[in-house]
């Protein structure tokens, strides 16, 4: 690979930036790989990443029906933040934080990650004693979490409205400064480039359209482009993996939804940290180039249509632009959805299901951008060990069955 | 934004209504008698199709009654609306 440095910048300057190698190969699937993943968004990649390099297993192959990063991996708010309730996701996310806080350097990739801060704010006293439960389980983990009064929003954020008459009146926030953004086409470009360079086939508008099975053991999948052979099959397809889960005759407890978000027409800078909250389902941050990225909760109803309703944007919007009343002037650019695979508890299933050789990384619901290195470096050791490691142990599919279910839902502020 | 046609007031916009997922899940009869397996099977398990998908809706704003609505998950299309008790249509896709 070459590697993306300023001398090799200024020697490509020679000849008009002409000669760069491409960033990945385009290469034909073979007949026969050890580890097939299927799905190229962030998380696929990033687990054939860390196959090869933490397992060396040879031979891996990522199949996507589209394009590298055109799925949820491309349509996120490129939110990264590890404040989480509960200890089992607590320590899953704060361990991919971690990664990120390497990961620029460790796929030579300038991922522009920003630890710009992410206040997530208490409307009433009750948002203000679930914001004090969680900051208190967030440093008891040695995480980064602190409580800020209005005034201390004021100064960080000038533009926002903690007038107490205000519609939704700002009482307090939690405040995680090592949170923040990345940008997320830098994320799946930079992950294909280093699983590229490391080996791994990664095979674009290739379908996966069944897998083979025999006794009860993964044998292979069938793709739009033959039948491919693998020793292990690792799906990792978010919203349609109950469309795959049903080829190899599993369910999974999913449920799809629409999740929507928009961007503004570029302007000044405003706004240096993302700011949320829980309550009004809404986030929002400004990004390099000036746009304000805002994001919106879940769709009602289930939908693989890529495809939202507008009322559920403009509860979303409406809410941002009484925080802060001077965005009420800002058009909004684009808007568009990703469709998301919600699972009942709001956490993930990572690991091993009843067909052997066949593993599952699904049901990230509206969290997985931030989780998509340490979730693929779970992954990969759940694939190349055939058990899951001790951070993905209690996101099984079994806890459905024996009720040891992680209720991340509304008590960790987390955004729906 | 759905248009969607509640049997009892007509066709209504989808901010009158509320979803209730997937129709025709049968509470069960003796639930001191289900399995492990059985309980996670009628509480958290979901056909969560893609495509044609039989699925409840309650006008929330309107008549307040549950309905059952037969839809594309795809395309969003609402091919039919039926009242609960009824049978859901033939499958002609």
């Amino acid at each position: 690979m070459q590697k993306y440095s300023f001398l090799n910048l200024a020697r490509n300057a020679l000849s008009y930036h002409e000669n760069w190698q491409r960033a990945w190969r385009s290469p034909e699937p073979k007949s026969d790989y050890d580890v097939v993943i299927v799905g190229g968004g962030g998380h696929g990649l990033a687990t054939a990443y860390y196959l090869v390099k933490e397992h060396q297993i040879g031979r891996v192959a990522v199949l996507e029906k589209g394009f590298v990063g055109g799925g949820n991996t491309g349509r996120n708010t490129e939110i990264v933040r590890s404040n989480y309730l509960w200890d089992e996701a607590a320590h899953i996310y704060e361990f991919s934080l971690k990664l990120w806080e390497g990961l620029t350097q460790e796929l030579n990739f300038n991922l522009m990650f920003s630890q710009r801060g992410l206040l997530s704010l208490g409307h009433t006293l009750q948002d203000l004693r679930d914001i004090q439960r969680r900051i208190n389980a967030n440093v008891l983990n040695g995480i980064d979490s602190e409580f800020v009064t209005p005034e201390q929003i004021k100064e960080m954020v000038p533009i926002i409205d903690i007038s107490p008459d205000a519609r939704y009146p700002i009482l307090g926030a939690s405040l995680q400064r090592r949170g923040g953004t990345a940008r997320h086409d830098a994320l799946a470009w930079g992950l294909a480039r280093a699983a590229d360079s490391v080996g791994v086939d990664i095979i674009q508008n290739c379908e996966v359209t069944g897998i083979r099975r025999e006794g009860g053991i993964a044998r292979g999948v069938e793709t739009s482009r033959g039948f491919i052979k693998a020793g292990k099959v690792g799906c990792v397809t978010a919203g349609n993996s109950g469309v795959i889960a049903a080829m190899a005759g599993l369910r999974l407890p999913l449920e799809s939804r629409p999740l929507q978000a928009c961007v503004s027409e570029p302007i000044k800078p405003v706004l240096n940290m993302v700011v949320m909250s829980n309550a009004v389902h809404a986030y929002i941050s400004q990004t390099d180039r000036g746009e304000l990225l805002c994001g919106a909760g879940v769709d009602s109803y289930n939908g693989y249509a890529q495809r939202g309703s507008p009322s559920t944007l403009e509860h979303a919007l409406s809410a941002i632009v009484e925080i802060f009343p001077r965005f009420s002037r800002v058009r909004m650019l684009r808007q568009w959805a990703g469709t998301v695979d919600t699972c009942p508890d709001a956490c993930p299933i990572i690991g091993l299901t009843p067909v052997k050789g066949l593993y599952f990384n699904c049901g990230w619901g509206t969290g997985g951008y931030k989780s998509t290195p340490g979730s693929g470096w779970v992954f990969a050791y759940t694939i190349a060990q055939d058990r899951p490691h001790k951070l993905n142990e209690p996101f099984s599919l079994e806890r459905f069955t024996t009720g040891h279910l992680i209720d991340e839902h509304g008590a960790a502020g987390v955004a729906h | 934004m759905l248009l969607i046609e509640c049997p009892w007031c007509g066709p209504r916009e989808e901010s009158e209504f509320s979803y209730s997922g997937e129709a025709h899940i049968v509470r069960p009869l003796q639930p001191e008698e289900l399995s492990d397996e059985e309980w996670a099977d009628y509480l958290f398990y979901r056909k969560n199709l893609r495509g044609r998908y039989l699925e409840q809706w309650n006008h929330a704003a309107g008549c307040r009654r549950f309905f059952n609505a037969e839809r594309d998950t795809v395309t969003n299309e609402i091919k039919s609306v039926y009242k609960p008790g009824e049978s859901p249509p033939e499958d002609d896709s």
